[in-house]
């Protein structure tokens, strides 16, 4: 019997460093696989959750989950390209025209 | 709205018009009077102050109907306030209608003259403009003369009282920028204000003991001050009369206050006749006839305005031996005679007093004018002498030659000409003998000589003076009396007897008709006049007798007999002097000689306007100017307000506000703030820097900050 | 020490490491490859919580679509590694340090907080899970059928979007 705590630890571990993934790349992209990795980390707590209340929404709550990442990573990576066919280049600390 | 008490018989409800008839000739004349011609102006003025002639004779005989009862006849509230209930009401008894008479009788000839004199004087001046404002003054005195003597209390007086001395300003200024001679000068206009401040001084006398009467009898109505004053202290008493005493010696000019009135010939003549012989002047001895129930409480007082009177009348005498000017032989000569009035009134001879009012007003006014047509005489002859001179033209007829001046401006004359100077007169008598026979007639009847109206007024104030004890008084007028013949004497033989010193007076020309007229009937009543109070008969008195407590003088023979001979002896030593060898041109006064200090002194009216302009006017015109330099500019301007105020405003508004609130605090603060702000946004700026992984990093520390709070929680 | 526990601790261990193996890969072929390990472990914890169907969903979609696109963009845009970062120095340590601060956090809050709600199931009581999928189903087009719509017309809305980002401009 794995307590579900467990399962939310390693939810939140996987988390953070979907965090540090996103703070510290300079990739766009691994930046943005760093986004999947940190939906993925909330997924697994939704699961947890729904197994442990004997619950199907979890699972349904992931179901959609998946397809809005899916639908997500088309557009990012559509824009990536965009940006990139300016840039040149998809290292984020070039796209800093916003600057004040 | 109105009463009568108790009856109602009678034309009692006129009274307001001697008020409305003049005001309403004023009114007109102002408004209209540009667009009249000459002789309508002055046909309006004299109609109101005929008409208001007429209401006092309509009065005067309700009066007389009501057995002399006296009647208040009330118009309007004034001033109700407190214990000051002051109102409009018209008193109408003998004592009043008698002025009343008086003032719009003789007012009215004076009027009918001033048509003539004006058009000729406004000629010889140049400004035919002003005629109609003359009329309009002269109604406006008449206005002003009937509130004095038909108000029923002190305060109604005393506007009447201010209206006078307003319209004696502004006539004695007429030609406020000319003198005499009709040069350019300031003369008329500080005789005009000399007047105005010597009554100003008067007139404060009057207001102390009006004010005086008012904290002791809580009211100014004749009929409640008289029931009164019998309750207060004689001292009380005593100082309300000498405070009008000084009031009376202002406007009746007496001594000290008597320097105006000599001045005050800077007017044109019939504002001398009328104001300042006739009525105004009276007005003291009628306030002081009236107020008889208070001056009986106190017999010091009486004494005091005895010999007020009595010394001022021989004084003024002294005076007029020495003057040159006709018309101030005649101001000083009026001073003299109400200097016999107030005598007389002082001593309780209150009939003889205003006996005498009366009859001086006739014979005084003729004699004025009289002087007046004298003037012009000469002033037509100066005229005449000039146009001769620089034309060459023949003599012709003397009505066409008064026609041509009709049309003349005012010719630059290139002499000064003073055709008031007597020393330019002489022989008059040949060219203008209508006005030398009524001159004539003025002399005896101010001299005293039976049977004109001076002898019988006169005489009966030497007699009470005799007969009640006031010796020093009795002979200070006999005395004076005596002066008086003689230098309307003198007066005589200097300007109508012997040959002309002036070839003005060698042309000079009678006066016409307007003008001699109302002398005529002048001169009449200064004849006839002494019939109004004759000895046994005393029908005066007894008119009198109904206001106030009288007593009919008796006649003293010894009295009359001896002021005959002294009028006669005055006249008979002035023809020695002077009509005998009668004086030639350039030849200095034969008195000058023999009692030389003396006539100087006369001449020089004793020095009284020199001895005031050192003691009081030069002072107190150093005392101004010390003020208004020193400390009105030096002090309150210089020092109070430049450094103090000003300069304390400047430091508080530069030093302390502008600099150190202003600049150093509010500024400071205020560009502080705007620094502190562009500090931070700089600062904070730099938090866009435009790094998507920093912005991240922000919104991670705010997850874990929020985060952190609620474990805390 | 049971079966499950052990089970479950290796499979984390595996899960965090592939995940820092994405996160510290200089190469970002790497880094995805790492990412893909990473999500078929996830699913293998699926099924363990007894959620099968989304195991699958998850390899399907996730690791074959999702990162297979990644790869295929890694490529097209020829970005594995990039040059050396020299702005904001200050990032990675103040990163690293509010990471571990949210990471501390999040434990706390779970340990601490956490009412006692159950264990998970046995995997051998997942096994006769073939209902499961049914129930799903039910679940999914009765209760969730709004959401279920709206997501569909979320991926139209996706693809059209991606289509026309990367279309040509038409010079008219």
């Amino acid at each position: 019997m794995v307590p579900i705590s467990y399962y939310i630890i390693l939810s939140a571990i996987l988390f953070t460093i979907g965090v540090v993934g996103v703070l510290i790349r300079r990739n766009a992209l691994i930046i943005f696989m760093s986004i999947e990795l940190m939906l993925n980390a909330a997924n697994l707590a939704f699961v947890a959750f729904g197994s442990v209340l004997k619950s199907f929404s979890g699972q349904i709550f992931v179901f959609f989950v998946i397809a809005v990442a899916a639908a997500e990573v088309a557009v990012g990576l559509a824009l990536i390209v965009e940006i990139f066919k300016s840039k040149r280049s998809i290292d984020v600390d070039q796209m800093s025209s916003l600057k004040g | 709205m109105f009463f009568a008490e108790p009856t109602q018989s009678g034309f009692f409800f006129l009274a307001p018009w001697l008020e409305f008839a003049p005001v309403i000739g004023l009114l007109i004349n102002l408004i209209f009077g540009r667009r009249f011609n000459e002789i309508t102006v002055g046909t309006v003025a004299s109609l109101a102050s005929g008409a208001a002639f007429i209401v006092a004779v309509l009065l005067a005989w309700s009066v007389a109907a009501n057995h002399g009862e006296v009647v208040r006849w009330y118009l309007a509230e004034w001033i109700h306030i407190g214990d000051l209930q002051l109102d409009w009401t018209f008193r109408v008894d003998s004592l009043s209608t008698t002025m009343m008479l008086v003032v719009s009788g003789v007012g009215t000839l004076i009027h009918i003259y001033a048509i003539g004199y004006m058009h000729e004087d406004v000629r010889f001046k140049g400004d035919t403009g002003r005629y109609p404002r003359f009329f309009v003054f002269l109604n406006l005195f008449i206005a002003a003369m009937m509130i004095l003597v038909s108000g029923d209390s002190y305060m109604m007086l005393f506007v009447g009282w201010e209206g006078v001395g307003l319209c004696s300003f502004l006539l004695i200024g007429f030609w406020y920028e000319l003198d005499t001679l009709g040069q350019s000068s300031w003369a008329n206009s500080n005789a005009a204000k000399k007047a105005f401040i010597v009554n100003r001084i008067g007139d404060f006398g009057f207001l102390i003991a009006a004010f005086i009467m008012f904290w002791n009898f809580r009211s100014f109505q004749f009929d409640q001050v008289f029931a009164a004053a019998e309750t207060v202290a004689p001292g009380v008493i005593l100082a309300i009369t000498l405070f009008m005493l000084v009031g009376v010696a202002g406007k009746s000019a007496q001594i000290p206050l008597y320097v105006w009135l000599p001045d005050a010939m800077a007017g044109p003549t019939p504002v001398s006749a009328l104001i300042h012989a006739a009525t105004m002047v009276t007005a003291g001895v009628y306030l002081i006839a009236r107020s008889a129930p208070l001056y009986i409480l106190v017999p010091q007082a009486q004494y005091i305005v005895a010999m007020t009177g009595a010394v001022t009348a021989l004084f003024a005498a002294t005076i007029a031996v020495g003057q040159y000017d006709i018309k101030k032989v005649l101001a000083y000569s009026t001073i003299s005679q109400l200097g016999f009035m107030v005598a007389a009134v002082g001593m309780g001879a209150f009939v003889a007093g205003m006996f005498h009012l009366v009859t001086h007003a006739f014979f005084k006014a003729l004699l004025f004018l009289s002087a007046g047509s004298v003037i012009l005489g000469l002033e037509r002859g100066h005229h005449h002498a000039e146009h001769s001179h620089h034309t060459e033209k023949p003599n012709r007829g003397r009505k066409a030659k008064r026609e041509e001046h009709h049309g003349e401006a005012r010719t630059e004359h290139v002499e000064a000409f003073d055709p008031n100077d007597m020393r330019n007169m002489g022989g008059l008598r040949r060219t203008m003998p209508t006005t030398f026979w009524l001159y004539m007639i003025g002399t005896l009847a101010l001299a005293g000589l039976p049977p004109f109206a001076g002898f019988w007024s006169k005489d009966e104030i030497l007699a009470d003076a005799f007969t009640e004890g006031f010796t020093a008084v009795y002979w200070l007028l006999t005395i004076a009396a005596f002066f008086t013949a003689f230098y309307m004497g003198r007066q005589i033989w200097l300007v109508f007897f012997g040959e002309p010193r002036h070839e003005a007076a060698a042309h000079a020309e009678e006066s016409p008709k307007v003008i001699t007229v109302p002398l005529i009937v002048l001169a009449v009543l200064s004849v006839i006049g002494g019939a109004l109070n004759l000895p046994g008969v005393h029908t005066f008195a007894e008119w009198l007798e109904h206001t106030i407590e009288v007593h009919a003088g008796e006649f003293v023979w010894s009295v009359a007999i001896i002021s005959t001979i002294l009028a006669l002896l005055g006249i008979w030593i002035s023809w020695l002097i002077y009509g005998r060898n009668p004086l030639k041109v350039g030849q200095p006064d034969p008195l000058k000689e023999r009692l030389r200090p003396a006539f100087t002194g006369m001449e020089n009216k004793w020095y009284v306007d020199e001895l005031y302009q050192a003691i009081i006017v030069t002072p107190f015109v150093k005392l101004s100017q010390f003020l208004a330099d020193v400390i009105d500019w030096k002090f309150w301007h210089d020092w109070f307000h430049e450094t103090v105020i000003v300069g304390t405003y400047n430091w508080v508004s530069n030093i302390a506000l502008n600099r150190y609130a202003d600049q150093r605090g509010i500024d400071a603060f205020a560009n502080g703030l705007a620094g502190v702000t562009q500090w931070l946004s700089a600062t904070m700026r730099k938090i866009q820097n435009g790094f998507v992984r920093s912005y991240a990093l922000s919104v991670l520390l705010g997850v874990v900050l929020i985060v952190g709070y609620l474990i805390l929680k | 020490m049971t079966l499950d526990l052990i089970f479950f601790l290796v499979l984390s261990l595996i899960a965090i490491a592939t995940a820092l193996g994405m996160l510290l890969s200089r190469n970002a072929i790497y880094s995805a490859l790492f990412l893909v390990l990473n999500f078929v472990t996830v699913a293998v914890f699926y099924l363990l919580l007894g959620a099968p169907f989304i195991a699958m969903a998850q390899i399907t979609v996730y690791a074959g679509a999702i990162m297979v696109l990644f790869l295929f963009v890694i490529m097209l845009l020829g970005a594995e590694s990039l040059p050396k970062a020299n702005v904001l120095p200050w990032q990675k340590p103040l990163a690293g340090f509010l990471a571990i601060a949210l990471a501390v956090e999040a434990t706390f809050l779970f340990i601490t907080r956490a009412r006692p709600i159950g264990d998970i199931l046995a995997p051998a009581d997942t096994v006769n899970m073939m209902d499961s999928l049914r129930e799903m189903g039910m679940l999914l087009f009765n209760q969730y059928l709004l959401p279920f719509e709206v997501t569909s017309i979320l991926l139209l809305v996706a693809m059209v979007g991606a289509i026309v980002l990367v279309r040509k401009e038409k010079r008219v």
